[in-house]
Parts: C-alpha cells; structure tokens; sequence
C-alpha cells in the first residue's frame, strides 16, 4: 500500500558518502519529486564486507543497526542493488527462525527496495523530466540484477530522459570484477575483468557509461581513467535527477 | 594427485600471462555459453524443468540411504555386483582387485571425474595395469600427462598445434610417422589407435552420469561413442560413480538429461546415451560377461543433512565454470585439483580440507551468474560464503584481511566515530588527489592502484553536507 507521501528512509551506502555525494542527493532529488518525504537515518554501512568475508557477528551487529534505524519508515531506499540486496535478501539469514530479529529482517526486508525498482516498480514513475546530450551504455551490476531483478527500470526511465541515446555493450550482464574485496585480494583477476568490461564499453561508441552501483562503477572508471579512456562515468541516479553539473566519476573539478 | 590449490593466486597469475591458453578460452564463450542460450531459448519450460531438477535431487538426498539400497538390490537382481568403498584408497584397492582377478593388463576408460578424484590411472599403473581413456580429450591428455582442466571438455585448454605435437610423440609404434594439425586427421588418427585398445582391453570402465535405482543401471552420456566401446567389448565392465548420483527411475532420468545436454553442450541430448543394466544375458548379442558397480562416499555422506548438502544435487554440466568470469579467465588448472569453477570452489574444500582449497571459494565476486546458470539451481555462492564462514570461525583468513575488517567493523559499529572517520578519509583522499580528481598511488591500497586509478572524494561526505543542509532548513 502507498501512502499518499510514504516516508523514505534514505540507505546512502558507504560508499556514496565519502566517495559520490552527489548520488545520495540525486536520490533524494528524485524522490521527493516523486512525492515521497525523505530521511536520512543514522547509518554507517550495511555489513556486506563482513558477511561476504564470513565474519557473520560483525555482520549481525551491522544489521541490527541498520534494522533499529530504518524499520519505522514506509520503505527504505538504496542507490544501489548490493546494499539494497543485502538488505531485502541477507539480512533474515543472519538471524535464527522465529527469533525476534528474524522475523524484524523479514519486514524490513519487504519494505526495502533499489532506487530505480522502486522509482519504477512501486511508485509507477515513467518519465524522468530531464534532458542528457550524449550516448550512454548501461552496465548490469550483479547484485542488482540477480537479487533484485533490476534491469529494465533503468533502461525505461533513461528512455525517458530527452536527448539520450543508449547503447547496449556486449556482455552488459557480466561482472565488471570489483566484487567488494575481491577487487584488492585476486587484483589482477579483477583486472582482468573490468579489463573486458572496457574493450565492451568502448566498442559501443557511448560517450557515458551508466549503472546503479557506485562499486562497479569506481572500478570501471578507475581503469578507464588508467587507460587515458575519456568516457564519463556516472551513477544511473545523477543522470535521472539531472544532476550532472559535477564532474564525472573521478574526474576533476572544472577539467574534462 | 597433489593439490596445488594453495598456490591458487600464483596459478591464476601464471595463467592470465600464457597467451596459448588465453586464446584456447576465448572458445568457451563461443562453444558453450551461446550454444547454451540458444537451447535454452528454444524451450519455454526450462525454468520450471529446473524447478523439477532440484526437487527431484533433493528428494534423492532426503531418502538417499532408501534409493541407493534400492539400486544395489536390482544391479545383483539383474547379475552385477556393488561394491562400497568409503573412501579413495578403498575405491581404487576395489578397482585393482577386479583387475587381477580376470588378469588385466590393459583397461579401457570412458570419462570419468570420479576416476580423477580417486587418482585411478596412477594406481593402476604403479600395479601393472595400463589404463587407457577413450574420450578424445581425456586421451590427448593422458599422452600429455595433464589433470582435467573442464569437467566435461577435459582437453579444452589446448589447441590443435599441442594435439598434433602429443601424438606425434606418442603414435609413432601404431605407425604414425607424419605429422597432422587437421582435426579430421587428428580425430582418424585417434580413432586408429585406439579401436586396437578397445579390441584388446581386458576390462571397461566407466563413470555414470545416473544409477537408476529402479532399474539397476547405470547411465553415461558421450557424444563420441567410446562409453560403448568401453562398456561393451571387454570381459568386465567397472562403473565409478560416487553415492549421490541415484536417481529413483526412468522418468526421472530423461527430466535430468533434459536439463543436462542443454545446460553442458547447448545439445537437446547428447549423441550417445547409454544404459547399462547387468552383465551379457545369454539373449544379448554383446556385452561384458561382469559387471561391477563401484559406489565411492569419500565424504559425501557427511555433507548429507549439513550446510554442503545442496552441492550433492550436481549434475556435473560445467554450465558454472562455462559461466564463471574467473574460470573463463584461467582456465580450470589454476584451481590446483580436480573440480574447477564454482561447483570445484564448493566441493575441492570438502574433499581435501579447506585448509588446502581456502584460496577457491575466496575467489569469485559472488557475481551469481553460476547460481543463474545451474539446471539444479545450487546456490553456489552462498556455499562459497558458508566456506569462508568457516575460514574466519577457524581463523584461518589472512591475517591482512582479518585485521582490515577489525578495523573498519569498529568504526562501523559506532556511527558517530564513523562520521567522523569517513569525513577525515574524505579529506585525506582529496588532498592526495592534489586537484586530479583521482588517485595513481596509494600505499595502503596497492591491489587496486596497480592496475586502476582511485576516484578521489569530491570533498565533503554527504553526510557533512545533509548536516549543514539540515542547519539551514531546520
């Protein structure tokens, strides 16, 4: 059930806080004018680090933290299918059957969502009222995709978005090896990786690489900055509220 | 065979620098994963045959103890012989003595993992018995004196010009003399060959995909006939198939094979399905005049009613390591033993001890593509987690990553300290970028800036700017 102004808990991930800021206000951007009242509870991280390394007590903790903060709100939001994966798919496992906490994971489970689902999939949004001039390829982020069945909601709203071209890569579904901290423990695995993902961005002629996961996308444009690519890279997010007068993802300030 | 699992990171490496395999593995991609979306395409009803695959193989391990009972009564029903072996050195001890008990010297073998997994071939040489494989790829292999590298393509790590070198060093004494990179002559060539080792054998033995516990036989899919040569033409035919591979019937074998030719070739069946129930009776015109059933455990049975217990629902198709973007990159010696990919990741740990096989289930993003892929739909990831769950409880994860997570988990924990944390990295981070937007060194962070540059901070977390905002607009 929607609320006439359901409220949001903002879920901004660890990694949008300190490295793109610039997401967590195109998500609030894009919410509110959705009609929603926007939160931003306290948090720090949503305990995938800990879990996917097998320390499941730290893991327990984080969730418990992140339970408390958030399960008072309408929904909770994420700019990002692995944070919001972990959330609405992991959480209930950490927590005994019929406990106390199981069953607060499973409501706070059903009630969380990825930004581009829930912009599409629950709050019916189909047009995004912006413009972008440039051709962009998508890439599928692997927790958003096979967790949460992500990959057309970005797709329609970019179609959306007056003056941009998509262009599919080959391969949009493959990982792009960032992989949390397998991109620092198997490094030229990981390499090797977003490596392909480049060759697959560059033979689409796109001049803007686009997806809903601020980890692939360090990592893609990380190396396409390595390799002296001059291909923007931005969270789905940003494009949709309009919010690209910041530099791209690791690019300077006032510098193309 | 010894694992070299440990040196999996330096195996990977090596791998990743060998231009010959790189360009071996591109034909994965093009043999396998199109062939597969292009069968599964073709079938609406995939989805729910997986659904059937897995409930049908979980109802195996649920009554395992029943079904395999079952199938012991109906292959001495039917004139075999079943014989349990707990672990490898059982198995292979079973192996020899049916060997000499009919004087063996030579053994024809169709494709069997469980064959590697025991290490037949090097016991029964060191015992006087030349073991002989008969499929094309496990053949060209033995020759060059290699483990497996794909589970159904053992020789897929190769090209034609290593084939060509390896039989003409090995075929010169059945007077082979000139040299050949064509497959078709290369194919005749083998073929040559090894119909005199089919002809001579004394015994046959063979994997099996299934055991029918209805029926007492054992099924093998080939897509080279040689299963039927092997199977067939000596005295005595052996089948090798570890304990989870029963299957209640008939009908339940065609929902499997299915979902098995299309998952593993992109094929709507393979070429040769073969059934073997008993010996030759005296109505057959061919056939062993023993048949001998050998059920491995070799720690399976401890895997029943565990956190492992969905991994015994393989069906052994590679669609995981087709599927896998690390197996794709590496090939499957890396893995440093006999099962690679994600299906090798989960099980190598079980079978020789997570101590040896930590690095494996380490490996892989949790990218969930062999999770997507798998026609028993196993949750290969999160057995992969469970794994490194029992890593970290044993303490065994790498002192570094044991101590990073120490220290972020703190900071974590107490989200006033992590503001303040997270804003002092922020800073750090921008003034390390001096203006660039991007990081080309960090010392602490060498894994990453070795091969890619870091995208500095903009400045300010957006936490520090939701708290001024929140300042302005109360």
């Amino acid at each position: 059930m929607i609320t006439a102004q359901p409220k949001i808990g903002l879920f901004v991930t660890c990694l949008v806080d300190l490295f793109r800021p610039t997401v967590g206000f195109s998500a609030l951007k894009l919410l509110e004018e959705a009609g929603c009242t926007v939160e931003v509870p306290v948090q720090t991280c949503c305990g995938q680090p800990a879990y996917n390394t097998g320390d499941r007590a730290t893991a327990r903790t984080l969730a418990q933290q992140v339970i408390t903060a958030f399960e008072s709100f309408d929904y909770v939001v994420a700019p990002s299918g692995s944070c919001a994966g972990m959330i609405k798919c992991h959480y209930p496992s950490l927590f005994e059957i019929n406990s106390g906490w199981r069953v607060r994971a499973e409501q706070l489970s059903t009630k969380t969502f990825e930004l581009t689902s829930f912009l599409t999939d629950v709050l019916g949004l189909e047009q995004a009222n912006v413009d972008y001039a440039g051709t962009v390829t998508y890439h599928d982020s692997c927790s958003g995709l096979r967790e949460l069945g992500v990959k057309t909601q970005p797709r329609r709203l970019l179609g959306t978005v007056a003056g941009l071209e998509l262009r599919e890569m080959e391969e949009s579904e493959v990982c792009c090896g960032f992989g949390g901290t397998f991109c620092v423990k198997y490094p030229e695995l990981s390499n090797r990786m977003v490596s392909d993902k480049v060759a697959h961005i560059l033979a689409t002629g796109a001049d803007t690489l686009l997806a809903g996961d601020l980890g692939c996308l360090l990592n893609i444009a990380g190396k396409l900055q390595r390799d002296g690519v001059a291909i923007k890279v931005r969270h789905v997010a940003e494009v949709l509220a309009g919010l690209t007068g910041v530099p791209a993802v690791g690019e300077a300030e006032g510098g193309e | 065979m010894q694992a070299t699992s440990l040196a999996f990171k330096r195996n990977a490496i090596a791998a990743l620098n060998n231009p010959v395999l790189q360009k071996a593995l591109n034909n994965i991609k093009i043999g396998f994963v199109r062939k597969r979306a292009a069968a599964v395409a073709k079938l609406p009803e995939f989805g729910l045959l997986r659904d059937a695959g897995r409930d049908l193989r979980n109802h195996v391990l649920d009554h395992l103890d029943f079904y395999l009972e079952r199938f012991e009564a109906q292959v001495i029903e039917s004139g075999g012989q079943v014989h349990w072996a707990r672990d490898a050195a059982e198995a292979n001890q079973i192996v020899l003595d049916i060997c000499r008990s009919v004087n063996a010297r030579l053994v024809t073998k169709g494709k069997s993992m469980v064959s590697e997994e025991i290490g037949l071939n090097d016991f029964l040489e060191a015992n006087g018995i030349r073991p002989v494989e008969t499929d094309l790829g496990e053949y060209i292999i033995q020759l060059r004196h290699e483990q497996p590298s794909h589970i159904i393509a053992p020789a897929v790590h190769l090209n034609r010009e290593q084939v060509a070198d390896a039989f003409q060093a090995h075929h010169a004494p059945y007077g082979f003399t000139e040299r050949h990179e064509e497959p078709r002559a290369l194919l005749d060539e083998a073929r040559q060959v090894l119909r005199q080792q089919f002809l001579q054998a004394d015994v046959g033995i063979t994997g099996a995909n299934f055991c029918v516990a209805e029926t007492g036989s054992t099924v093998i899919v080939t897509n080279e006939g040689n299963g039927d040569l092997t199977q067939t033409l000596p005295r005595v035919h052996i089948a090798l198939a570890s304990i989870e591979k029963v299957v209640p019937t008939l009908e339940d074998v065609s929902l499997l094979l299915r979902l098995l030719a299309r998952s593993a070739t992109g094929q709507e069946l393979s070429v040769y399905t073969t059934f073997s129930t008993g010996p030759r009776h005296p109505a057959d015109v061919d056939g062993p005049e023993q048949f001998h059933v050998v059920l491995l455990d070799n720690g399976r049975s401890s895997m029943i009613g565990g956190e492992f217990q969905d991994m015994l629902r393989c069906i052994r198709c590679a669609a995981c390591l087709n599927h896998c973007p690390v197996y794709s990159a590496i090939g499957g010696h890396a893995y440093g033993w006999v099962y690679p990919g994600p299906m090798g990741s989960v099980l190598t740990p079980q079978l020789i001890g997570i101590e040896v096989a930590g690095q494996l289930p380490n490996a892989s993003t949790f990218c969930g593509r062999c999770e997507e892929v798998c026609p028993v739909q196993i949750p290969l990831p999160k057995l992969m987690r469970h794994w490194r769950e029992r890593e970290f409880e044993r303490h065994l994860t790498p002192m570094p990553t044991r101590f990073g997570l120490g220290v972020w988990a703190f900071f974590a924990k107490r989200p006033k300290l992590y503001r303040r944390a997270a804003s002092f990295a922020a800073w750090a981070l921008r003034r390390l970028a001096g203006g660039a937007g991007r990081i080309k060194r960090l010392p602490l962070a060498k894994g990453w800036t070795a091969w890619r540059d870091l995208p500095a901070p903009p400045g300010r977390t957006f936490q520090q700017q939701w708290a001024a905002r929140r300042e302005q607009r109360p």
